[in-house]
């Protein structure tokens, strides 16, 4: 792992993709790292494509500007593909990681020729197995770990344990299914 | 015993206003501050502290309410943005001309319009002769240590004077960052109790506020509020180092990076500061002298002191996250010109509007900026008559001319 590592999410509004950025930033800080998360507001309304934002880093974050050249993207929802640059000045040695059902063949026409690696991943399938409703954001937290090895796995498993158990102090009986799906996350990345 | 942890900023001023738990607050939602007056308010219901919060219809009225509060003797602030601001106006002469220490945090944002809810100075800006203090923070860190340092200035006995905390609308307020906070006793020994000499509640004494004021004694009023703004100066500095000697950070007028030994420089204020250091360590790299003079306190203007830190640089760029219309430049711009002209300095100065309404900066923009300083150094002006960093144009050119 390098000293900064810029990660950039895109979704739609309501997807969970600015509180994904920011319980990665809240996971990466729990082991000592700089982090910084962050939204870019556009138009407020459930449906619109949203930007988020991830520095994780061994030192101090003074930059205050978006992440123009991350070395990883992760897109929430599929049918973005066609609308937004998601591969824009993405590193060659970086990843992708996108939630779909398609298969690699049917993705890579919509990535503007990206050069680096390409991961998948069915987040509904994980969802709907371990959570009965479609909260992609769970999941992809966890596809995005494993894609940019930004912590091991049961690190993570164990700083969202905790991060969960308190978020849910007053539904409990959610916690489970929560730590199902980071769980089969990490099986299902292909 | 700091303890480290990470939120964004308008965590980190709840986080601070619960440290100091004060009597009132009266407080109307606006993005990007609605955060503020929530988290205080989840606090209070919570019972961690014991703040009277004052639902109001307005900004006016919050300002308003404020003003009753503090007059009645109560230690009390409020939180807005932009239109917020605007709609308080006219009372925020009535706070400052009654030398009321009333704290505001202020998330800066776009004042409308075309309507816009992100980061830009126009509105605390628009209110810098309104008789408050103005303090900048450049992320959520500093925002804090401000409010911790806000009533400490505000309420003392030679200044008595409002105060505004500003921090940049969605890059601090919003954005999760690592921070250093102080345990609770060190904060309340430090931030004290509030003991008004003259108030509205004292019973031993009658008094008037706000009355008419005639002209044989108006005039003096107002020199002596601006008196109050001169004393301010010192306070300031006092109280920042007091709060060194609790947190280990330093904070005085302004801070200069790198500043001491440079040829070229910029003057900004907020969170662009940040993104400017990054590009000064590459340019530093490349054996290109450039430094950055970060303007904490804005009012009191400490134009003597950013001059006397200035005058050896051979070119200058003062930065406005806010229009002036005045069709010059920008309020930073014209003050620091102004200091700079009396100090009799012989940098080159150039101002330029940027990051209007949020309008993003890349370390590559400033880096680009402090080449083109260079050139404006050797008597090669590239940034045009009214340069506006990164404004789209059909000439591509880097400071919007068309050329």
């Amino acid at each position: 792992m390098k000293a900064l590592t810029e990660i950039r999410w895109h979704g739609r509004g309501g997807q969970g993709a600015k509180t994904a950025a920011l319980l990665l930033a809240d996971v990466a800080f729990s082991t000592g790292k700089h982090v910084q998360g962050f939204p870019e507001y556009g138009p407020e309304r459930m449906g619109a494509p949203i930007t988020a934002y991830d520095r994780i880093s061994d030192f101090p974050i003074r930059i205050h500007s978006n992440i123009y050249e991350p070395d990883f993207v992760v897109v929430v929802d599929d049918t973005l593909l066609h609308t937004v640059d998601v591969t824009q000045g993405l590193k060659k040695e970086g990843a992708i990681l996108i939630n779909t059902v398609m298969e690699i063949e049917e993705v890579m026409p919509l990535l503007n020729g990206y050069g680096g690696r390409v991961f998948l991943i069915d987040a509904r399938k994980v969802c709907m197995a371990t959570l009965g409703a479609y909260f992609p954001n769970t999941p992809m937290l966890a596809a995005i770990v494993k894609v940019s090895g930004i912590m091991e796995e049961e690190v993570f498993m164990r700083e969202m344990e905790v991060s969960l158990k308190h978020k849910f102090e007053k539904k409990p009986e959610v916690l489970e299914g929560n730590m199902n799906a980071l769980r089969m996350a990490f099986r299902e990345v292909r | 015993m700091a303890v480290k942890e990470r939120m964004s900023g308008n965590e980190a001023v709840a986080y601070a206003i619960r440290q100091i738990n004060p009597d009132v607050m009266p407080a109307f939602p606006i993005t990007p501050s609605t955060e503020i007056p929530q988290f205080v308010s989840s606090m209070i219901a919570n019972g961690e502290i014991d703040t009277e919060f004052i639902p109001v219809e307005s900004e006016h009225s919050s300002m308003s309410a404020a003003i009753g509060s503090s007059a009645a003797g109560a230690r009390t602030l409020t939180a807005t943005s932009a239109c917020g601001l605007a709609l308080m106006w006219e009372v925020l002469y009535v706070a400052a001309s009654n030398r009321l220490p009333i704290m505001m945090e202020v998330v800066n944002r776009a004042l409308s319009g075309p309507i816009n809810i992100n980061a830009e100075h126009s509105d605390s800006m628009g209110a810098r002769d309104s008789g408050w203090i103005q303090i900048y923070a450049e992320n959520n860190q500093e925002a804090y240590d401000n409010t911790l340092q806000a009533y400490r200035i505000a309420e003392h006995k030679d200044v008595k004077l409002p105060i505004m905390i500003c921090q940049d609308g969605f890059i601090t307020s919003h954005a999760v960052e690592n921070i250093m906070l102080l345990e609770d006793e060190p904060v309340k020994k430090f931030v004290g109790a509030y003991e008004p000499e003259h108030y509205l509640l004292r019973e031993d004494e009658t008094m008037a506020v706000g009355p008419y004021a005639v002209s044989c004694y108006c005039m003096e009023a107002k020199r002596a509020q601006a008196q109050a703004m001169r004393n301010a100066r010192q306070v300031i500095l006092d109280v920042a180092k007091e709060f060194e000697e609790i947190s280990g950070r330093k904070y005085g007028f302004f801070e200069e990076y790198k500043l001491e030994d440079a040829d070229f420089a910029i003057v900004a204020i907020g969170s662009v500061c940040g993104t400017i250091k990054d590009a000064i360590d590459r340019l530093r790299e490349q054996g290109i002298r450039a430094g950055l003079l970060k303007v904490r306190v804005f009012r009191p203007f400490p134009g003597e002191e950013m001059a006397e830190a200035l005058k050896h640089l051979k070119a200058v760029a003062i930065m406005d996250r806010c229009e002036g219309y005045n069709a010059t430049g920008g309020p930073l711009g014209a003050e620091l010109t102004a200091a700079l002209y009396r100090a009799q300095a012989s940098a080159k100065t150039v101002n330029i509007i940027y990051g209007l309404s949020g309008r993003d900066v890349k370390v590559s923009d400033i880096e680009k900026l402090y080449e083109d300083l260079a050139e404006l150094a050797q008597g090669n002006n590239l940034f045009g008559e009214y340069p506006y960093l990164g404004l789209r144009n059909r000439s591509g050119d880097n400071y919007g001319a068309d050329r």
